[in-house]
């Protein structure tokens, strides 16, 4: 702060005293929040040009770039399969499937540009490890099983959670979500496939898939966040209609969605506490290892430092050609000011 | 499989349906089992798209930017499907599946061109592996969509489209590439010499395409020279750079004798198949 006296030459006072333009501007910011408390209570979509409360922005620009910053890092571990797809058939599933989640990304990262935060900003902060993304890739794909487990039930969890999100309360949110939803819906089917035909398989696929689905049951329940005594912001994002369901309740959903589902694939879900209770009407289930989620949330999964020096790595490598693309871009722009002022 | 087609009816935003082998129907091909000969001339076809497809795809998440992860992924999933159509066609004449033909061939079976299995370098040097061939076989296909096959000359109508935004996609780096920064223009001129002298292999007459070619199935490869290089000629010099002057390297029959690239990339892609012989995935 400067102890010196503001110039009041720069105030623009056409429009009225300054204390006019600060009661105007009060005036406006009490019509949005009115506005916007409306949308609330009815329901409706915020779109990028109504006002909103700078904690609602705060609030959705972290999600959402959480979100595409998932998508990102979500490419590592099943890309990693991409070389060594056992069917040619699985090998384009798999590209298309890896490809579809840049996509992703490229809808969310825009989405979150509408709330005012560059691509690049969002670059930067996954690279600097400031931005959080979700744990679960954090974990090896070690096996081809890992491709299905990841399809079935780190998708199938991802579903779960973002079909609500297609109503969200912001309206590029909601869109993106309902364009991510239907392909995750593919990507879980064929996750779920693959599973299948290993269960199906020789004893060793069938192994192979019984061990992917065990190291992989807990990181997916744990997707939906810490339960709801430990999940501050939660109470938030509801009354924002942003989030509709709480963690707890859409773990719940999911448990009692595989369940039947794993019978089916005639594999087991790792816990010995599963079981139907006919009271609640759902299933129960053991607690999970929550310290072992805080740890690798903190950066002490087993491949953390892996998925970060990939992704550095990969915008490291391509700087100089985001450069030239850049360059040629100004060149070709200074051209056609140039053609365009000769031909005037 | 009534588990699993009950999964999509249940309640959840699972609703998609049984994705669809390849047949030749959709390509509007004869479903007749290939010639001897065309097939292994359709092998020699279907094992560069599939190569390259291979070295392609190992882009996807470290590309330099977000919608290049997008493109060269499309770029290798068509070309994958170009090898599918090819490896399943020539597959027919010794009753073998495509992943047969991919997975459990050794390296003297391959009949890839080196271009295809140079390493993708920087972005630079897959951007000119990309001209190279995406010219090449656009030419090629242009010609093959009048085979007397009618199945190769479905497979290279359809694949025309696809590999039109394949040479678009290359030229547009390289001018972008040539025409941006010191650097850049610099690894543009060493990725075009990187593989050049891996280009002239890919207008060798070797059999049984010379013979096809006779009867009008094949396309003459030395015929493809003079309008391939005639057009990566103009398009370099119109991107500021020079066109290299390397000869054609030596072992330019796609015997695989020559190259030490095609076995680590076969390691690479064979380990899991080979892993579990006869299992289905």
């Amino acid at each position: 702060m400067s102890n010196e006296k503001p110039d009041l030459r720069a105030v623009d006072t056409t429009h009225g005293s300054i204390t006019e333009q600060a009661q105007a501007a009060a005036d406006d910011a009490r019509v949005g929040w009115e506005h916007f408390q409306q949308l609330m209570e009815e329901d409706k979509r915020v779109e990028p040009r109504d006002w909103m409360p700078e904690q609602y922005r705060k609030t959705l620009v972290r999600q959402v770039s959480q979100h595409a910053h998932s998508e990102i890092i979500g490419m590592q571990p099943e890309g990693n399969w991409i070389s060594r797809a056992p069917s040619l058939k699985r090998k384009s599933v798999l590209m298309a499937k890896v490809q579809d989640e840049a996509g992703h990304g490229l809808y969310l990262y825009s989405a979150a540009e509408t709330l005012g935060t560059s691509r690049d900003e969002m670059y930067q902060q996954l690279y600097t490890g400031k931005a959080k993304y979700s744990s679960i890739f954090n974990y090896p794909a070690r096996t081809w099983a890992d491709v299905g487990a990841i399809g079935w039930l780190v998708d199938g969890a991802a579903i779960t959670n973002q079909v609500p999100l297609c109503r969200a309360s912001y309206g590029p949110y909601g869109r993106a979500m309902v364009r991510v939803c239907k392909e995750e819906s593919f990507h879980q089917r064929q996750g779920w496939e693959i599973l299948y035909t290993l269960s199906h398989g020789t004893p060793a696929q069938k192994q192979m898939a019984q061990d992917a689905v065990d190291r992989t049951y807990g990181p997916a329940l744990q997707m939906f966040g810490p339960p709801d005594a430990d999940s501050p912001n939660s109470q938030q994002s509801m009354a924002w209609n942003i989030k509709r369901f709480s963690n707890d309740e859409l773990r719940q959903r999911f448990v009692d969605m595989i369940v039947p589902q794993a019978e089916a694939l005639g594999l087991t879900l790792p816990d010995p506490e599963l079981k139907w209770n006919e009271e609640r009407g759902h299933y129960d289930y053991s607690d999970l290892d929550w310290d072992e989620f805080f740890s690798v949330v903190k950066g002490n999964g087993p491949l953390n430092h892996q998925r970060l020096a990939h992704y550095r790595a990969a915008r490291d490598n391509g700087a100089w050609v985001r450069e030239a693309a850049a360059a040629y871009a100004a060149k070709q722009a200074d051209s056609s000011r140039d053609s365009a002022l000769l031909s005037a | 499989m009534n588990s699993a087609a009950d999964f999509t009816s249940q309640d959840s935003a699972t609703r998609i349906s049984v994705g669809e082998a390849i047949t030749p129907e959709s390509l509007g091909a004869s479903s007749d089992p290939a010639p001897e000969e065309t097939a292994r001339y359709a092998l020699l076809l279907g094992d560069d798209c599939l190569i390259l497809a291979q070295r392609l795809g190992h882009w996807i998440s470290r590309a330099p930017e977000l919608e290049e992860d997008i493109a060269l992924g499309n770029i290798a999933l068509d070309l994958l499907g170009h090898a599918r159509f090819l490896l399943t066609y020539a597959g027919s004449a010794w009753g073998k599946s495509e992943d047969d033909l991919a997975y459990f061939r050794s390296e003297e079976e391959f009949r890839s061109c080196r271009l295809v299995e140079q390493d993708n370098g920087d972005f630079a040097q897959t951007i000119a592996r990309q001209l190279l061939f995406s010219f090449y076989t656009y030419e090629l296909y242009q010609r093959l969509v009048d085979s007397a096959d009618t199945t190769l000359a479905a497979v290279a109508d359809k694949a025309l489209k696809e590999v039109d935004y394949h040479q678009d996609h290359a030229a547009q780096w390289l001018f972008r590439l040539g025409g941006g920064t010191e650097e850049s223009a610099r690894r543009m001129q060493a990725g075009l010499e990187a593989v050049w002298p891996y280009l002239e292999e890919l207008f060798a007459d070797v059999e049984p395409t010379a013979a096809l070619a006779q009867q009008g199935i094949a396309v003459l490869p030395s015929s493809l020279r003079e309008p391939v290089l005639h057009r990566l000629r103009t398009t370099i010099e119109e991107a500021g750079l020079r066109v290299p002057e390397a000869k054609g390297a030596l072992g330019a029959d796609r015997s695989g004798r020559f190259s030490e690239h095609r076995g680590f990339i076969l390691a690479e892609m064979q380990v899991l198949a080979r892993q579990h012989p006869g299992a289905t995935w």
